[in-house]
């Protein structure tokens, strides 16, 4: 990860001493893989033997962010509980594009219900699989932001309260994007849906309305509770693998750009990803009992602007010649409280 | 899955591998590999980006063959080198360019340490070529031609090998057991060298029964220019007196001496000076500093060490040691103008830095042959002379004259020649599109700057001829290698295989790089936008 350079050995070194030894790495583990650094070094992904948990064939959109999002969380999950795991799924898009009847693009275990129980299901799933003494079949359960912060709220609040065993992972999209994206209590302000529209003298989504799950989650004082972004790979499968590793309720909220809802280019979602997490408006941190243990530093600052402007579901706010200066500085404002907030950057620590 | 089906349940289940979504692509992803800036601005037509990929992961003997399949001399290229690849490189926009011609001479040396040595893999050809002259071009055309099964000797009129190398760089530039080493190694490869041996006539060595020749004789006649001189002091040229030195027989320039030019020869010869004793090494040139033709880290070695520029000033008179300068301006078209302003320098002696000429004269005879503007050797596309079968390269031929244009030269020269020996034209492949820095994802790049190579002690530099410039440990030279971004050509991050939402991308494993599944491509792209070098293009669907 620096250019430090080690090289205090006297004397001619083997070649493979030096390849050790000088701990630069070209893209250190910034890429996925890297073919200079051990294999424990790269990611779940960069591996052929990784489980493929949602296989080929699926009918999500071109450059899907949720896709990816799942497939990256649970093959972390699947090689950190050694295969054993089974995954309940919420109603939404994710279940609905792996899932036509009756082809499935699941390679697990994978159980779905109704939209909003899918907390209740897999506390369900582990209070089973422990009557029946599996103590070594791990659950997951997942859904995508709508049956999370509003509709299954309620169940996922009942297994917070009660510590069940089960790793829920959020997959936040930030809108109901299968049914035709309308707002959900995680749509961004100015942000515009199909219930938001772009119209008026507040266009999008209304500013200080939504829920903030991840500081809800923490309110639980669960024992563990992190944001992950499809952006950074070895960041998100360390927090999966760090939440496998832990009994009881557990909660990571994946950020999942969706081309067909945020108006994006299919290529670019990994690059919105990571401009969110680069402008400070979705911050990366993990919370144990409720308090934050750890934060992911900013690395490339960036303004929200270069975020916002690929999206034409902010389109309204870049209007030639109407620029929404207010809108886009109290949107700033939002990543600056978030950099206080988590210390996002040097200059900011916690 | 057969048997009795769930209630309400008609179809068995199946996986949605059934369902090919590539059909649903506009675009198509599809590996390439891009020409990376180092080897498009490589005067000698090295693949940088591929040696430095070797280096990177240690392996040091794969990267020296790679780097010596285009360059014979990398131990001395890696010092002498100006490194337009440096300028070029895509990580200068980045914070600083890799520091190529360190790690090259690195390799370089390593080489000569573990005395590796090159391979001749194919049979002999039974054709012999005599190459004239053993500067770089001649050497390298030499060591290129071995390789491809010719026999080759060399003649050479001077009494030691090298050419320019030996008798226009100083050693502090180019130690002479580096120098000899690399030389050697070419030699052992099976070239015939016969020193002190001037060629005169060529039709003769045809009818000795050479095939094809090789002329790379360079540019030694000092160019001379006209000042009234009343009883002039000592004047002598820049060629000369580096020759001397290298010969033992250094001539006394005395306490205070004026070098007249602003090229990286006139650098040369006032720090010879310097280390030759002299207080005072003073260049006097007519342009300004921008304009001089020195590279400007020999220009600010040479004034660390002392040595003291005049710009904008014309020698006009010299009497005895006192030599009246006009000053100089420079006009709207960038060309010196005299200003009727003048001073006086006091010098024992002179030595001219004006650039050189070629000794064609054994050349003019031959039928066939031109002589181009400025008095070299005119050569077509295959760096053939008029002559059928008369091939010139390097300093002779119009070109930029440093000792990598001239190994460039004697590489292609060499194509060429093999080529006309087997009766056939040798086509350069097409150079695939520049790897430019937007193609690049730079995201993915640990920060780190550059290496700086440590310099010897001012007063040694200006008392002695050991190397001025240090090489870099072996760890210092990975880390550098390691700064490469590898523009256009994939090293294997794994991020195409990693960011396909469709799993669409197939890992083939270490050096075979990855293929796409189009059976599942959906053409969204992802995969090229994260490529961190650009070896990823998208392409419309055609159907």
């Amino acid at each position: 990860m620096t250019e430090e350079t080690t090289g205090s050995t006297p004397g001619p070194a083997s070649p493979a001493a030096a390849t050790q030894r000088v701990r630069f790495y070209q893209t250190g583990t910034h890429t996925l893989g890297n073919r200079l650094m051990d294999a424990e070094s790269r990611t779940v992904q960069a591996s052929t033997d990784r489980a493929n948990a949602i296989t080929s064939g699926h009918r999500a959109c071109q450059g899907c962010g949720e896709a990816l999002g799942a497939r990256y969380a649970l093959d972390a999950a699947m090689r950190a509980a050694g295969g054993k795991v089974v995954a309940v799924n919420a109603t939404g898009c994710l279940e609905v594009f792996t899932t036509p009847y009756p082809e499935t693009s699941w390679q697990i275990p994978w159980l779905h219900s109704v939209f909003g129980n899918a907390p209740a299901v897999a506390s369900g799933v582990a209070a089973g699989l422990r009557m029946r003494g599996q103590k070594d079949v791990r659950v997951v359960a997942q859904g995508g932001d709508g049956s999370t912060t509003d509709i299954g709220f309620g169940c996922l609040s009942g297994m917070f309260e009660r510590n069940d065993d089960v790793l829920y992972i959020c997959y936040d999209n930030e809108a109901y994007m299968n049914t035709g994206v309308q707002r959900s209590s995680a749509t961004p302000p100015a942000a515009r849906t199909a219930t938001t529209p772009a119209l008026g003298a507040a266009p999008g989504n209304v500013f200080g309305t939504g829920k903030n799950l991840p500081r809800i989650a923490m309110a639980h004082e669960i024992p563990y509770v992190a944001t992950a972004s499809v952006a950074d790979l070895h960041d998100l499968e360390a927090k999966v693998t760090r939440a496998m590793a832990i009994c009881g309720a557990r909660y990571i909220h994946v950020h999942v750009p969706c081309p067909l809802g945020w108006g994006s280019a299919s290529h670019d979602t990994i690059r919105l990803a990571r401009l969110a997490v680069e402008s400070g408006l979705f911050p990366l941190f993990e919370a144990e009992h409720g308090e934050v243990t750890a934060v992911k530093k900013i690395r490339r600052k960036v303004p929200v602007e270069d975020y916002l402007r690929p999206q034409r579901r902010f389109a309204h706010l870049f209007r030639p010649g109407h620029e929404d200066t207010q809108r886009l500085a109290a949107i700033q404002a939002m990543a600056d409280a978030n950099i206080r907030r988590y210390g996002l950057t040097e200059e900011a620590p916690l | 899955m057969t048997g009795t089906l769930p209630f309400a349940i008609t179809l068995d289940p199946g996986t949605s591998r059934l369902n090919h979504t590539g059909t649903w692509r506009t675009e198509r992803p599809v590996y390439l590999s891009r020409m990376p800036p180092c080897n498009h601005a490589c005067p000698a037509g090295e693949n940088i980006q591929n040696w430095l990929f070797h280096a990177e992961s240690g392996d040091y003997a794969a990267a020296w063959a790679a780097l010596i399949a285009e360059n014979p001399l990398p131990a001395v290229m890696g010092r002498v080198c100006y490194h337009p690849c440096e300028g070029a490189c895509n990580r200068g926009q980045l914070d600083e360019a890799v520091s190529i011609h360190a790690v090259e001479r690195f390799l370089g040396d390593h080489a000569l340490r573990e005395g590796l040595v090159p391979r001749v893999e194919v049979p002999p050809s039974g054709r012999r070529v005599l190459v004239v002259g053993a500067g770089p071009s001649g050497l390298s055309a030499a060591s290129h031609l071995t390789r491809m099964g010719h026999a080759v000797t060399i003649r050479e009129a001077g009494p030691l090998p090298g050419g320019m190398m030996r008798f226009g760089i100083p050693k502090y530039r180019l130690p002479r057991d580096i120098l000899d080493a690399e030389i050697a190694r070419i030699l052992r490869l099976g070239v015939t060298l016969e020193l002190n041996t001037k060629v005169t006539d060529i039709d003769a060595a045809f009818a000795e029964g050479f095939d094809a020749i090789f002329t790379a004789v360079g540019a030694h006649l000092a160019k001379r220019t006209a000042i009234p001189a009343h009883a002039a002091g000592r004047i002598l040229d820049a060629v000369t007196l580096l020759a001397q030195v290298e010969l033992g027989e250094a001539p006394q320039l005395g306490r205070r001496v004026i070098v007249y030019g602003g090229g990286n020869t006139a650098m040369d010869a006032a720090r010879t000076a310097k280390r030759l004793g002299a207080e005072e090494a003073m260049i006097v040139y007519r342009r300004s500093r921008d304009q001089m033709p020195a590279h400007a880290f020999e220009v600010q070695e040479a004034e660390d060490e002392g040595v003291l520029i005049h710009w904008l000033r014309t020698i006009t008179d010299i009497d005895a040691s006192t030599f009246t300068v006009e000053k100089m301006e420079i006009d709207a078209e960038g060309r010196p103008q005299p200003t009727g302003t003048f001073e006086t320098l006091e010098a024992d002696s002179l030595v001219l830095a004006l650039g050189q000429d070629v000794d064609t004269g054994f050349l003019a005879r031959v039928p066939g042959v031109q002589i181009a503007k400025d008095g070299v050797i005119a050569v077509d596309a295959q760096m053939m002379t008029g002559r059928a079968g008369l091939f010139a390269g390097g300093d002779m031929v119009p070109a930029e004259r440093t000792v990598t244009v001239a190994v460039g030269h004697g590489k292609k020269a060499a194509r060429h020649i093999d080529a006309w020996l087997r009766g056939t034209t040798h086509v350069k492949p097409p150079r695939p599109a520049l790897a430019g820095f937007e193609t690049l994802n730079t995201w993915y790049y640990d920060d780190a700057p550059q290496t700086r190579q440590e310099h010897l002690a001012l007063l040694r530099r200006q008392t002695g001829f050991e190397e001025v410039t240090h090489g870099l440990t072996e760890d210092t030279a990975l880390y550098e290698a390691r700064r490469c971004l590898s523009c256009g050509n994939c090293f294997e991050c794994d991020n195409c295989f990693g960011v396909c939402p469709d799993n669409a991308v197939i890992k083939l494993g270490p050096g075979a790089g990855f293929a796409i599944d189009y059976d599942y491509c959906k053409g969204c792209g992802i995969c090229a936008t994260e490529c961190p070098c650009g070896a990823i293009q998208m392409l419309p669907e055609t159907t």
